[in-house]
């Protein structure tokens, strides 16, 4: 998957001379995880550039870079990293269209390496989407396999508005061999990973892969369990999440971020609304716990585990 | 420097001391607070410039005194007056070039009048119909209106990092407050732009107060001085002597130009009024203080050199009068006309094509 965002920073870079890359240690060193490798030789210290660690100074020389008709994709290095310019994401990046009545607009891509499962140290390991997800004026999409890295990704830079792009650290050396190309679905549409009939497993990011291990050990059983990568997670893709819901009548929610008002209560409600009379059992979320993420030796503990996800689609298989 | 209590005050001799934080290093001035030539007042103005200068002090003051009525008489919400600081905006802002851009607080309607934004469509902000900027920032080259402290000072330099960038020849400026600079945002916009050398300038207004804070319990130092940290120079200047901000902005706008990058100048000027119409400044402020503050008011300054050069004269200072009447009556009658917007407008400009949920709750609202 660096690959797949290289290559989709490398192409965006050439598509657009409007285009910049800038954030800590992303010049000269190509980022902490080598996603912007390579990019500051090819396209030059000015428009691929490191700067200070100052994570709201980014966010809103970003802003006035917009101003001056530039397209920034800056990169937070970390989830939880990324705090420092909430502030400005969410007061300015987010909002500046509406308060500029649609006069400027804020093409702005933040992305940042996101949610656990590597044994990272403390605050390496968040899933911050529900801050941004609530956040009116922002788009959030978490893509998990290098195709659709490279096209949202893609799609983003190319958006008029402000994108966060929550990349899964834990999938960053994920590898398939699709085609990299930026036709197919957009932001706002999620993906059928797997088709299945009994029931409806709900996820993105790092858990897809996990979702489709418990979904091949539940086939085993005999048990035929749909799973769909949200990949957008504002605006969430609300036609597929009921129409699955209609055609399979069961459905589990699958996330790392804690339980309470995570995506999971998103998307629970919308079901609710959208698709209550097909229900043939509770909705079940299978999330990250209500505590702060732990540490590196507990975090098998706290992230959806096979067993988990399995066990909620069999309780709601059998209800 | 003499103390309130060192004697009688009498008419054209300062004997009132000056306000608490200005104490420190001595501010650039042209002319001294009873306006005397105390500097060179050849700051390149032609005369129509200088009358020009002081006509926006007198309109904008009569005008913010227009806006605490209004909000007094429920056709404006919460207004932060800006009575005091005349000189420190108009000089300023009349300092820069077309193709500058200034990203403001919420207290810069003086500014704005120079900059040839409509005092109507700015009010809108203020009568409530709108966020931000209800006027065309990027055609008029002024920001919108900003609350989040500082926030506005990375834009700027954004901003400027964009200019260079394109190899404009032009620069962007932030005003700022006392209160402000105590802000993480006023350090990591000050440091990017000393590291990339932006074309911009800091400009602060130290009024003193930052609602009830004193500029003493904000800082312990002086705010000019943080540039040398930064690697930029740092300027301060008697912020209620007009021409003497004029030439401190000018100087540091060549500098920009020249690709010299950032200049912080402080601004030494003084809050007359209330933070907003919502603060009672009575409860933290002797009204003494306010009172001294006021033998250093920057409209009486200018205008007293200005006559004593001969370049206005009490004729014309009457016809301004009448004019200004005329001029803020007409704003004030197109404020208080000013509808609320469709309610479909909340929508609209959430995103550039709205997605499904918000296209839903439109039509929740406004039906279609």
């Amino acid at each position: 998957m660096v690959a797949a965002l290289n290559a989709a920073l490398r192409d965006c870079l050439r598509a657009d001379d409007r285009v910049l890359v800038f954030g800590q240690d992303v010049g000269r060193s190509g980022g902490v995880f080598r996603v912007t490798d390579g990019l500051q030789a090819e396209f030059g210290a000015r428009r691929v550039f490191d700067t200070p660690i100052s994570e709201a100074g980014i966010a809103g020389a970003a802003v006035g870079l917009a101003f001056a008709g530039w397209r920034s994709v800056v990169e937070m290095q970390f989830d939880a990293f990324s705090y420092p310019a909430l502030e400005q994401i969410i007061d300015h990046v987010a909002k500046m269209r509406g308060r500029t009545r649609g006069r400027v607009s804020m093409p702005i891509t933040i992305r940042m390496p996101a949610f656990g499962g590597i044994k990272g140290k403390e605050h390496h390991g968040e899933s911050p989407e529900t801050y941004y997800v609530h956040t009116a004026g922002l788009k959030v999409i978490a893509p998990s396999s290098p195709g659709d890295a490279y096209r949202l990704l893609r799609l983003a830079i190319a958006d008029p508005d402000p994108v966060i792009v929550l990349e899964p650290k834990a999938r960053y050396w994920a590898k398939d061999d699709v085609e990299l190309t930026i036709d197919g679905a957009g932001i706002g549409e999620g993906a059928i990973v797997q088709e299945g009939d009994a029931a409806t497993v709900f996820t993105y990011g790092a858990m897809v892969a996990r979702c489709l291990d418990a979904a091949a050990t539940l086939a085993d059983e005999g048990i035929s369990v749909r799973v769909v990568d949200l990949r957008s997670l504002s605006p969430l893709d609300t036609d597929l999440i009921a129409r699955c819901v209609r055609e399979t009548g069961r459905a589990v929610v699958v996330h790392e971020a804690p339980k309470t008002l995570g995506l999971g209560a998103e998307v629970t409600a919308r079901i609710v609304e959208e698709a209550f009379d097909f229900l043939e059992a509770p909705v079940l979320r299978v999330t990250g716990y209500d505590v702060p993420y732990p540490p590196a030796a507990l975090e098998h503990h706290y992230l959806p585990s096979v067993q988990r996800i399995a066990a909620a689609v069999r309780e709601v298989v059998t209800y | 420097m003499l103390s309130a209590s060192d004697g009688e005050r009498s008419r054209g001799a300062c004997v009132a001391s000056e306000p608490e934080h200005w104490r420190g290093a001595q501010p650039q001035r042209v002319l001294s607070p009873e306006g005397a030539a105390v500097g060179d007042t050849d700051v390149g103005l032609e005369p129509d410039d200088l009358r020009a200068m002081l006509r926006y002090m007198v309109l904008a003051r009569r005008l913010d005194r227009e806006c605490i009525a209004l909000q007094r008489q429920g056709e404006l919400t919460v207004y932060p007056g800006f009575e005091g600081q005349e000189a420190a905006q108009v000089g300023s802002a009349m300092a820069l070039g077309a193709d500058d851009f200034v990203f403001p607080t919420f207290r810069e309607l003086a500014a704005a009048l120079v900059r040839g934004v409509d005092p109507v469509q700015y009010l809108a902000y203020h009568r409530g119909t709108w966020h931000g900027g209800p006027y065309d920032s990027a055609a008029t080259r002024f920001g919108p209106i900003c609350i989040p402290v500082a926030t506005q000072i990375a834009h700027a330099v954004g901003y400027a990092m964009g200019l260079a960038l394109d190899e404009t020849r032009a620069c962007s400026l932030a005003y700022f407050g006392d209160g402000s600079a105590s802000e993480g945002d006023f350090h990591e916009a000050a440091n990017l732009a000393g590291v990339f050398a932006a074309p911009v300038i800091l400009f602060c207004q130290n009024n003193g107060w930052a609602i009830s804070v004193p500029t003493s319990s904000q800082t312990a130092g002086e705010i000019w001085k943080r540039a040398e940290g930064y690697g930029f120079p740092g300027v301060r200047v008697d912020g209620n002597d007009v021409l003497a901000v004029y030439r401190a902005t000018r100087d540091a706008a060549a500098r920009a130009y020249s690709g010299e990058g950032p200049t912080l100048i402080e601004a030494l000027t003084y809050r007359i009024g209330a933070h907003s119409t919502a603060d009672d400044a009575g409860r933290y402020r002797d009204d003494d203080e306010v009172t001294r503050a006021q033998m250093f008011d920057p409209i009486t300054r200018f205008r007293t050199w200005l006559l004593a050069e001969g370049h206005v004269d009490d004729a014309l200072l009457d016809s301004w009068q009448a004019e200004i009447e005329d001029q803020v009556l007409a704003i004030r009658e197109a404020v208080i006309v000013q509808p609320a917007p469709g309610v479909e407008s909340m929508f609209d400009h959430a995103y550039a094509d709205p997605p499904p949920a918000i296209a839903e709750q439109r039509r929740e609202v406004v039906g279609g």
